[in-house]
């Protein structure tokens, strides 16, 4: 792993002021170690050639301003560490989120919620992650958002303690080096030459090591997973008379798991130990060394000191940037992930070859041709050969089983998936601009936290309280907001949690009714709604399709009676469902 | 220290864990020697060095430093071994307190579970609770070895000093009390005070960030990207000005443990120079003792990580312990009946249950007879206490009133093991283990020979898909399963029930979370394969229950209705309006029996 990371530098500019602040610190530092190591052998050695305080008095003077200054360095140093950490976070953390943003919907992986057969599992139904945490999308989003706040935190450590080690790491023993050449080339020369052994151990012992720490920590953490599967199955296991007989398998587990990382343990510790021995026994080479020369009278009492004082202040900085290596890593990893997404390229904007192509839908059919979806990493297209002309005000209800395609459908019409092949007669008009002329039901309405009128607002920020109130009372939802302790201004709560699915779904039903946007697209208006809910629902969907152009995807097949066609889409092809129209469900048996 | 005080600390939830390191007192002790060895060696190799250089200043006969030479060689090497064993006895207790935790906090939390570990509902709670129970082997390793070791090295270096000048010691002794108690202490402090200020902020970011992502598709259908990056960047640039406010806070912990080190080294040199020219001192010990006070703060620099790893291990250890103090939900009688013999015969009267004293009455004067051979349905919306029903048959949750009888003897009076021999089944939301097909199926008796797998699958209907599979039983279902479909998933927890053949078999919503086409197979396949037996059938869908004995219509915890699908339906009480309004979400196929 990199030290530091270029992309970093580049993506944040704060990372470079800090960078140079850092350096200065740090020859700072090392030049106070210096002088700290000068003054304290001077006085050593003045006491014992028989100098009194008296005659001592500038350097026992000058050692307390020295101690002063480093202590101001080490604390300026932090400081101003941790707020450049605070900016590259912040810098970061909005590239981050808005270049996910920017991805999200285009990306596939983070739209589809209608794949394979496993049911509506987690209920992510709907595009774009809208079905909380537990749908496919979830997992992305809940990985970007732990890695855009508490991920992105573990760079205080990089930046406040292991950046400045490792600037250290880099000029304290070259410094040191060159003064105790200066005083004592033997001992210059067994520094030279244990010094860059350090890192080299380190290197060497790290990559024998690596391969057996990394599968030690995955193994660690399927036992970790091991203990939480268990835990969350106890009422299974007490069903079946097996909760007792868990307790001895995780004694056994932990156990094995105990011996194995020891073992491996073992191994890794060793660097450690070779890291501490060279630093001691180079120090002790060192004293013995100089010790010897000065019995034979080849060098002063004085310089013997200061190499002695000096030699672990070679070794300290490196040792350190050891130690807050791993302790750093975390850091580095989650900045790397974060560098890694915003390398990923946005899809480009749709090119525009005139921006008043007329795609005004109310007099123009809307028209897919031969569209074809392929989601990265699934075998099969989500949709097939599909075509489709919805004549301005025509109701289209498609009908088909989960897994067949219908959100996918739906993802194209608001162009959050391009289509792998196949024509759309909006593919020229920029993005934006087409989804201005769409309102769109999710199945599962996302509700951002912020009062119940913000949350209408979402489908025109301009909107005045006077429209947003009458969406509400069209969405049928003017009743229960009036009910709330603070009405329109009441928060939603997390997620929405003080709102039922019903009433979700209706807040939903008025962002459209501001919309009021010529086509309307409609995923599963009342599929997670009780009975009652939805029957309520289900008139007011009526009076928000009259006079629009309607795309309503469902599996429930009484809307039928409410289309002017249907159309049936099974495993990503569409067919014609002839003569249903208004008649319910009697012909739709395949 | 008063008794109270005694009890007080015993209650502490450190302490408790400490408590359960005490088997492991010999391998800490162990520990903790090792660790002030290491840096007792790490002052010694400098002390001596400074005395054997003084020495050499002197200019005495070689010889006179030999002892020396070796020492400084002999420390140099020890201090590494030292580390090593430090670190690996260590690491070693750590590990035993883990498992040893581990079991302790399972086999609690498996006398709670499910009915007492209702507040752990959301899985994010029990993923917290586990990786705190992960958090206690930090304790040793960070939290309790350093200051051991810092208090046991640390007086060693001031003894030392003390034999060579007394003031120096004291001096000593400050200094290493202010830069391993105090300054930890205060930056603690201050930076848990400047932890609490961001704390809001960092939570309005949170809830942006989250809201941003997860709301994008919305975000970008009504072309509202811009305005919630906008709150976005404002809850960010708050969260950013209070960090780079509280910097200042947080580095002032390295700034005071420069300076304490600093100043104490300079007090050291000034009392001894003194001492010296006052004859006090040797002009030899005078290197060894200043250079002894210089390493001596290697003890003390862990100490400032160790009090915020015991801050953090703390909150995680009084949640462990709060499941460990926990209450049971259920009493297990003293001398439990001998376990009941099938055929069983199960009879609520008056039963009335609820999860808390501060709870509704989940269960509000319940009657229900369950006899072998007869497939009872209960329906009902959700909330209408179904599933509370089962967890009081399960012997998860106790009646607070009425009885609740099994073969004519109370149900309390078995083992709840016992009882779950008879009555068992397939619970809401059953747990699809991260293992095997045939181990997840195995779980419901172990013994089970290959035919009596085939057979429950069989019935599951199944064993095709089963048999289809590259590696067939073999097959790993991923983590809760998700390598299955929702159907798969319930088909394997159906198949699981009929393998461990309980005399009366609950089904808790088997048919939930599916369209309605897998719904409808699902329970036709069920229904089939229960023929005969004395079920329970739990469910707020109302398809094919022409087919059981007896419909129960629950609503606010009581029944308010039963009797056989064709009279429910002629009464048109509540069943046939809960019909009714299932008739208004018909399936696409229109397989379904509605008789309205």
């Amino acid at each position: 792993m990199k030290p530091l990371d270029p992309r970093l530098l580049r993506q944040a500019r704060a990372a470079r002021t800090y960078l140079a602040a850092t350096v200065a610190a740090g020859t700072a530092v090392t030049g106070l170690v210096l002088a700290q190591a000068a003054l304290l052998a001077h006085a050593i050695a003045g006491a014992f050639g028989g100098l009194g305080p008296a005659a001592l008095a500038t350097t026992l003077a000058l050692l307390p301003l020295v101690v002063a200054a480093r202590a101001l360095v080490a604390y300026a140093g932090e400081a101003s560490a941790l707020r450049a950490a605070a900016a590259v976070k912040s810098q970061l953390r909005r590239r981050l989120v808005a270049h996910v943003l920017d991805l999200a919907p285009g990306e596939g992986n983070l739209a589809p919620g209608d794949v394979g057969g496993s049911g509506d599992v987690g209920g992510s139904g709907g595009a774009g992650g809208s079905g909380g945490p537990a749908g496919p999308g979830g997992t992305r989003t809940g990985e970007v958002a732990t890695l855009a706040t508490r991920g992105l935190d573990a760079l205080d450590g990089y930046f406040a303690r292991y950046l400045p080690q490792l600037v250290l790491a880099c000029l304290t023993p070259l410094a040191v080096l060159a003064v105790v050449g200066g005083a004592d080339l033997l001992s210059a020369l067994v520094i030279a030459v244990t010094l860059p052994l350090i890192p080299v151990f380190m290197i060497l012992v790290g990559l024998h090591t690596r391969a057996r720490t990394e599968r030690q920590w995955h193994l660690l953490e399927r036992l970790g997973g091991h203990f939480l599967d268990v835990v969350e199955g106890l009422p299974t296991l007490k069903v079946f008379g097996r909760a007792k007989a868990q307790a001895k398998v995780i004694k056994e587990v932990t156990d094995a798991h105990r011996r194995a990382t020891m073992a491996t343990l073992r191994v890794a510790f060793l660097s450690a130990l070779v890291l501490e021995l060279l630093a001691t026994l180079a120090v002790a080479l060192v004293a013995v060394e100089i010790g010897l020369r000065l019995l034979r009278g080849g060098v002063p009492y004085e310089t013997a000191l200061l190499v002695l004082l000096l030699a672990p202040e070679a070794y300290l900085p490196l040792r350190a940037v050891g130690a807050q290596f791993h302790a750093s890593m975390e850091g580095v990893t989650a900045a790397g992930r974060v560098l890694d997404i915003l390398d990923v390229p946005a899809p480009g904007a749709t090119t525009s070859l005139d921006s008043d192509v007329d795609v005004d839908v109310n007099h123009r059919t809307v028209a897919l041709a031969g569209v074809t979806v392929r989601y990265p990493g699934r075998d099969r297209p989500a949709l097939e050969r599909a075509s489709l002309a919805i004549e301005p005000g025509e109701r289209i209800v498609v009908v088909g089983p989960s897994g067949a395609g219908k959100s996918t459908l739906l993802n194209v019409l608001l162009r959050f998936t391009e289509p792998a092949a196949g024509t759309t007669s909006f593919a020229d008009v920029p993005v934006a601009e087409w989804r201005r002329r769409i309102a769109w039901v999710p199945q599962h309405p996302y509700l951002f936290a912020g009062s119940v009128a913000d949350n209408i607002r979402l489908a025109d920020p301009e909107a005045g309280e006077g429209a947003v109130r009458r969406a509400a009372e069209l969405a049928g939802a003017a009743g229960f907001i009036a009910a709330l302790p603070a009405g329109y201004d009441t928060p939603v709560g997390e997620r929405g949690a003080r709102l039922s699915a019903g009433q979700r779904q209706r807040i939903a039903l008025a962002r459209a009714f501001l919309r009021d946007a010529p086509l309307l697209l409609l995923d599963e208006p009342t599929a997670h709604l009780d009975a009652a809910a939805a029957a309520g629902v289900r008139d007011t969907v009526e009076r928000l399709m009259a006079g629009r152009s309607v795309v309503l995807v469902t599996h429930d097949a009484s809307w039928t009676r409410r289309a002017d066609r249907v159309v049936r889409i099974s495993a990503g092809r569409l067919s014609e469902v002839a003569g249903v129209a208004g008649e319910g469900l009697v012909a739709v048996a395949p | 220290m008063t008794l109270a005080a005694v009890r007080r600390r015993r209650r502490d939830p450190l302490w408790r864990l400490l408590l359960f390191a005490r088997p492991l007192r010999g391998r800490l002790v162990a520990a903790v020697l090792a660790g002030a060895a290491t840096t007792a060696a790490g002052t010694g190799l400098l002390a001596v060095s400074g005395y054997l250089i003084a020495r050499a200043a002197e200019h005495p006969n070689v010889t006179a430093l030999a002892i020396a030479v070796v020492a400084v060689r002999a420390l140099g090497i020890g201090r590494g071994a030292f580390r090593y064993a430090e670190r690996l006895a260590a690491h070693d207790v750590a590990f035993r307190v883990l498992a040893d935790v581990r079991v302790r906090i399972y086999r609690r939390l498996a006398g709670l579970a499910p009915a007492g570990l209702r507040s752990f509902r959301s899985g994010d709670l029990l993923n917290r609770l586990v990786s705190d129970v992960d958090a206690t082997q930090d304790l040793f390793v960070r939290g309790i070895v350093p200051p051991l070791v810092a208090a046991l090295a640390g007086g060693g270096t001031v003894a030392l000093c003390a034999f060579l000048l007394a003031p120096a010691a004291g001096a000593l002794a400050a200094g290493l009390l202010a830069a391993g108690v105090v300054v930890p202490w205060l930056s603690a402090r201050l930076t848990r005070r400047a932890g609490r200020r961001t704390a809001k902020a960092r939570g309005a970011l949170a809830t942006h960030v989250v809201d941003t992502l997860s709301g994008a598709a919305e975000l970008h259908a009504f072309g509202a990207e811009d305005i919630a990056l906008a709150r976005l960047y404002e809850a960010d640039a708050e969260l950013t000005a209070q960090a780079r406010r509280n910097a200042a806070v947080q580095a002032l912990g390295a700034g005071l443990g420069s300076l304490t080190a600093g100043v104490t080294v300079w007090g050291v040199l000034l009392l001894g120079v003194w001492s010296v020219a006052g004859g006090g001192l040797g002009r030899v010990p005078l290197a060894a003792m200043v250079l002894a006070a210089l390493a001596a703060f290697e003890a003390v620099g862990q100490l400032p990580a160790a009090a915020t790893q015991l801050a953090e291990t703390r909150a995680a250890a009084g949640r462990v312990t709060a499941v460990l103090d926990a209450a049971d939900p259920v009493r297990e009688p003293a001398r439990p009946l001998p376990p009941p013999e099938p055929p069983v015969s199960v009879r609520l009267r008056g039963a009335r249950a609820r999860y808390s004293p501060s709870d509704p009455w989940a269960l509000d004067g319940v009657d229900l007879d369950l006899a072998p051979g007869r497939r009872v349905a209960l329906v009902g919306t959700s909330g209408a206490g179904k599933s509370t029903v089962a967890a009081v048959l399960l012997r998860f949750l106790d009646l607070d009133a009425g009885t609740a009888t099994l073969n004519g003897a109370d149900l309390s009076a078995y083992a709840a093991d016992d009882v779950r021999r008879v009555i068992g089944g397939c619970p809401q939301d059953p747990h699809v283990f991260d293992t095997t097909i045939r181990e997840n199926l195995r779980l419901a008796r172990p013994a089970a020979g290959d035919d009596s797998l085939r057979a429950a699958a069989a019935g599951a209907r199944l064993l095709p898909w089963i048999e289809s599979l590259p590696l067939g039983w073999d097959t790993p279902v991923g983590a809760h399963g998700a390598a299955l479909s929702g159907g798969e998933r319930q088909r394997l927890a159906l198949a699981r029930a009929l393998l461990a053949d309980p005399a009366l078999l609950i089904l808790d919503e088997p048919t939930a979370h599916l369209d309605p086409e897998t719904r409808d197979a699902l329970l036709a396949d069920l229904l089939a394969a229960t023929q005969g037996r004395a079920v329970l059938l739990i469910t707020h869908d109302l398809t094919g229950l022409d087919a059981v004995d007896e419909i129960a219509v629950m609503d606010r915890g009581r029944i308010v209705e039963r009797g056989t699908h064709a009279d429910l339906l002629r009464a048109g009480g509540p069943y046939a309006a809960l019909q009714r309004r299932q008739a208004g979400r018909l399936p696409v196929n229109g397989r379904r029996n509605v008789h309205v």
